[in-house]
């Protein structure tokens, strides 16, 4: 039998408000543990959480973007688990009340296909503190401590509907969520800090069939990778199961990326119960529609949009469009690069190609890029100029990647301005039809291919300076 | 009278004319607690050191001329689940016997500007749960007026301590009754603001949805000083309201002429004792002799109160004392193997009976297909009985009724019934679901010669209309002038 998997993700991401959302705390990662914390964020006995005004506009904006209502009456509820990362024992969130609810992203797939995922709601909720174990684990620790540095971050949760169906789908549905935090300006979705993550919810039915099988969950999965593989994995081994007539538990299991499988964790059967109740501290939160609309119309163009734009306004394909514009930062390196008066489809190319390629090979972003976009745009210049051929452009690029130096000095320094001196390329394809004569004549007798090694040989001599279309020209000239 | 004796209005001139010092007012106190504090038990601590030097530093600020505000200088007591910086906030529970906050309580940052002398931290139980005292961990207070009664409770210690002469005030907390139960018990006065009149921030949380801090004192004049002071928005309690605070001193004339007396049929009923029923019929005619207009009103849902309270304050309770669990402040059992062990332990160890049972009502009230039908109809329940008030308040200036169905009885007495104790609570409950102020003030005593309250209830943000109907009758009467026999007195 052929299965279809049935895939929903529940999206975490930490807001990048300077400080917790119940407290004045500040927000920052990695400081020294138990620094960032006050009787609040402990939950001491006597205190009470006052709403960071902040992390409410951040959920509004984060719900417009991704097209959602707004719940112009919302409230928070108390979720209740024990936990020592939890210092209340309960973690304040939204229940039946969410701020954000009906929303939807579209996303391209690899073959071109747009497909519509649904959100089903988002609400904000604080996040909990992180144990420190003197073992690997809490079961083979002695002694375990507690940082609250990070109780009461804020965060988002996006809950799509189970609208994705394949792994690849699940992944460019969680890389366009973080694209549009990015572009808002709400999330770092710094994903190695852990604030983007996501529980991955998946089943598999029969192919067509519109009922729901059981299905399994895998938490705080904090990579793009890890969302594809782990998915690729579970539904792999949920269709063995199914094949073996067995039945799928319903469970959370973990997802364990060294080895490349997923683990039982605990059946739902010992689930919690979260006993959830209104949150009594805390006023209900109204917003007006004067307040959404000043809030819609702060948001900047978003990655559909500009993607549009990029189309249109400088003929770029829809896959280049769609590649620039997938995170905020390279469309305004983009942006930047064609302000230098550079060429847009070449500064795609370059964007796409050699940028990326060194970004990735250094795990860098593009804001970190050791090559800007003043001086992409100066080096992209040059070859429109006709200063250096594409292939000089390269090693150009090479240098510049090392070296704060302009596309200019370095071109002069190294001698790489590109040979369009007819007469200097002249003496050189002389020379080389001297030495080639094989070559020649096999051209002369009808083998036009033939031409192509002289060029590869006069380009050699010229160590690549030589402008590859006069070469052309004056060998086909000389050649007769 | 002696200088204990004395309400606060009174020392503050004699502070003010010179008559007295600070000191002598102090240590006049601390000797009272030496000669009674054996019997009433009022204190969980008493920070005497500190006591003598704030009130030495007030004599100096006199001495040297200064102007000095209402409370300066003046002793008085808080109970102890009000947070005092670098002072035990225990709430009477031994999962708290050690924890000492390190933040005060807006209401203690609000009263220490005033420079009061503190005198330590009042009994009350367990974690505000319980109307006699007796739930506390620690020991059973007395009630002045015969120690083998109970003050009444949660607030039992602060009404104790200001009805004995060891405290001139007091501040409580009312939940469900608190304040105003022990304030009739021991014949004091008692107020229990409006939902959101005061900070709650430091105020170790019970019921979130009905908890209030109030004042506790010897007569009307001292409440509404005390509520000048501890009012207000507070940025850090979104629940306070934002709406300016009156001179509440203001409100205290003489004169009930032509106001509105709502008396309630449901809140005289069987089991109520008749001596409280006889005096408060008593303080009613009073007031229409006074010149008030007497009416019958009904406030249908009344019944359903208790049901309702005990619905939503278990609910809040189990989520606002799930904190105590060992982790990283108060005391923590030994000798567990895991992390569920040392957390059941710690609970099972350091929480009293009264607290669990409540816990376990609202876990069980909050649990997975229990929630609609408890729960959630509690919820609308409470909005039925805001609604009666409402509909009452449209024909009615205050509402007049007893405060407790009974006087003080013996400790012991009715511990082992929990029922039987949750159904004292019949008319104080209502307020704090409604939200609205309500003020209890002597009004007579029983056959036993124990005080008897009658409980003035307002709309939301009257405060001022009820201290004017209270104020008035305490006036026509000596109630506020009688002292409890207690010790060489």
């Amino acid at each position: 039998m052929s299965y279809e998997a049935v895939i929903g993700l529940e999206i975490h991401s930490e807001l990048k408000t300077n400080t917790k959302i119940f407290c004045g705390c500040a927000t920052t990662f990695g400081a020294e543990h138990n620094t960032h914390v006050c009787p609040v964020c402990l939950g001491l006995p006597g205190v009470l959480p006052t709403l960071n005004k902040r992390v409410l506009e951040f959920a509004i904006k984060a719900g417009l973007a991704l097209n959602c209502e707004i719940n112009k009456f919302s409230k928070f509820d108390r979720k209740n688990y024990y936990y020592p990362d939890l210092p209340k024992n309960w973690q304040t969130s939204q229940y039946d009340l969410p701020i954000c609810e009906n929303g939807y992203v579209d996303i391209t797939k690899s073959n071109g296909e747009t497909k519509r995922i649904r959100i089903t709601r988002i609400h904000m909720e604080e996040d909990a503190g992180k144990l420190v174990h003197s073992g690997n684990t809490i079961k083979d620790s002695d002694t375990s401590n507690v940082d609250y540095n990070r109780t009461g971050v804020p965060l988002i949760e996006i809950v799509s509907e189970p609208d994705m169906s394949s792994p690849e789908e699940a992944r460019l549905y969680m890389e366009k969520v973080k694209s549009i935090l990015q572009y808002i300006d709400v999330s770092n979705c710094k994903m190695e800090e852990g604030n983007l993550r996501a529980d991955l919810n998946v089943s598999l039915r029969p192919a067509g069939s519109d009922v729901l099988g059981t299905r399994t969950e895998m938490k705080n999965i904090n990579s793009f990778k890890a969302v594809e593989e782990a998915l690729t994995y579970e539904i792999e081994r949920q269709e063995e199961v199914l094949e073996d007539g067995g039945h799928i538990i319903q469970e959370t299991r973990t997802w364990d990326p060294d080895r490349g499988i997923t683990l039982s964790m605990r059946s739902k059967e010992n689930a919690h119960d979260y006993r959830y109740m209104p949150e009594p501290d805390l006023v209900p939160i109204i917003t007006t529609d004067e307040e959404i609309e000043a809030f819609r119309k702060s948001l900047p163009e978003l990655p559909d949009a500009r993607k549009a734009r990029l189309e249109e306004q400088f003929g770029l394909s829809a896959y280049d469009a769609g590649i620039i514009t997938s995170s905020r930062e390279m469309a305004e390196y983009f942006d930047a690069v064609i302000e230098t008066g550079a060429d847009a489809k070449l500064a795609a190319n370059w964007i796409m190609g050699d940028l990326s390629k060194n970004l990735n090979a250094e795990s860098l972003e593009i804001s970190d890029s050791p090559v800007d976009a003043k001086r992409l745009g100066e080096m992209i210049g040059l070859i429109s100029k006709g200063t250096i051929s594409s292939k000089i452009a390269k090693k150009v690029f090479e240098e510049m990647w090392k070296s704060p130096d302009s596309p200019e000095k370095i071109v002069k320094d190294k001698g790489l301005v590109q040979i369009t001196d007819t007469k200097a390329i002249e003496e050189i394809v002389d020379k080389v039809i001297e030495a080639n004569q094989k070559a020649v004549e096999d051209y002369k007798s009808g083998n036009k291919k033939a031409i192509g090694a002289l060029v590869g040989q006069v380009m050699k001599q010229s160590k690549g300076k030589a402008n590859p279309q006069t070469v052309n020209q004056i060998l086909a000239q000389k050649l007769g | 009278m002696k200088l204990f004796e004395q309400p606060a209005h009174v020392l503050h001139d004699m502070l003010v004319n010179k008559e007295i010092t600070s000191l002598e007012l102090t240590e006049a106190v601390l000797a009272r607690i030496d000669e009674v504090e054996g019997d009433v038990k009022a204190y969980l601590t008493i920070t005497r050191d500190e006591a003598i030097a704030q009130a030495k530093a007030v004599d100096e600020k006199i001495a040297k001329g200064e102007t000095i505000s209402f409370l300066e200088g003046i002793p008085g007591a808080i109970k102890d689940n009000i947070c005092t910086k670098g002072v035990k906030t225990t709430c009477a529970s031994k999962i708290l016997q050690n924890f000492v906050a390190p933040y005060d309580a807006t209401v203690m940052t609000k009263l220490k500007a005033q420079n009061p002398v503190i005198i330590g931290k009042a009994n009350m139980d367990e974690f505000a749960m319980g109307g006699s005292t007796e739930n506390s961990a620690f020991q059973k207070t007395g009630n002045p007026w015969n120690t083998e009664c109970v003050p009444g409770g949660s607030s039992g210690g602060s009404a104790a301590a200001v009805a004995a002469g060891t405290a001139v005030w007091a501040l409580g907390s009312d939940t469900g009754g608190s304040i105003r139960q022990p304030a009739s018990f021991c014949g004091v006065v008692g107020m229990k603001p409006t939902y959101g009149r005061v900070s709650r921030y430091g105020l170790v949380a019970y019921a979130s949805s009905l908890d209030q801090i109030g004042p506790i004192t010897k007569d009307v004049t001292d409440c509404a000083h005390i509520l000048n002071i501890i009012s207000g928005r507070d940025e850090m309690d979104s629940t306070s309201v934002n709406e300016e605070v009156p001179d509440f001193t203001k409100a205290l004339v003489e004169d009930v002429k032509g106001l509105k007396v709502g008396i309630p049929k449901e809140y005289f009923v069987k089991g109520m004792d008749p001596d409280v029923e006889k005096t408060v019929r008593e303080a009613i005619d009073k007031l229409k002799e006074l010149g008030a207009e007497i009416l019958e009103i009904s406030l249908p849902n009344t019944d359903y109160a208790i049901s309702t309270y005990y619905l939503i304050s278990p609910a809040e309770a189990a989520t606002n004392l799930a904190r105590y669990d060992g982790v990283s402040y108060g005391e923590r059992a030994e000798d567990a193997a895991d992390l569920v062990e040392m957390m059941t332990k710690t609970r099972t160890q350091y929480l009293g009976e009264e607290v669990k049972r409540r816990i376990m009502i609202g876990n069980y009230a909050l649990s997975a297909g229990y929630y609609d039908a408890y729960y959630l109809k509690a919820l609308k329940v409470r909005r039925l009985i805001k609604e009666d008030f409402d509909k009452a308040f449209e024909q009615v200036d205050v509402i007049v009724c007893p405060t407790a169905p009974t006087p003080a009885y013996k400790i012991g007495e009715k511990i082992s019934n929990p029922l039987e104790m949750y159904l004292q609570d019949a008319c104080t409950v209502p307020l704090n679901l409604a939200g609205l102020p309500g003020i209890s003030v002597p009004c007579g005593y029983s056959s036993d010669n124990m005080p008897i309250g009658l409980q003035i209830i307002g709309k939301a943000l009257d405060e001022e209309t009820i201290l004017r109907v209270a104020y008035t009758y305490e006036q026509s009467q000596s109630f506020h002038n009688d002292r409890a026999q207690l010790g060489g007195n």
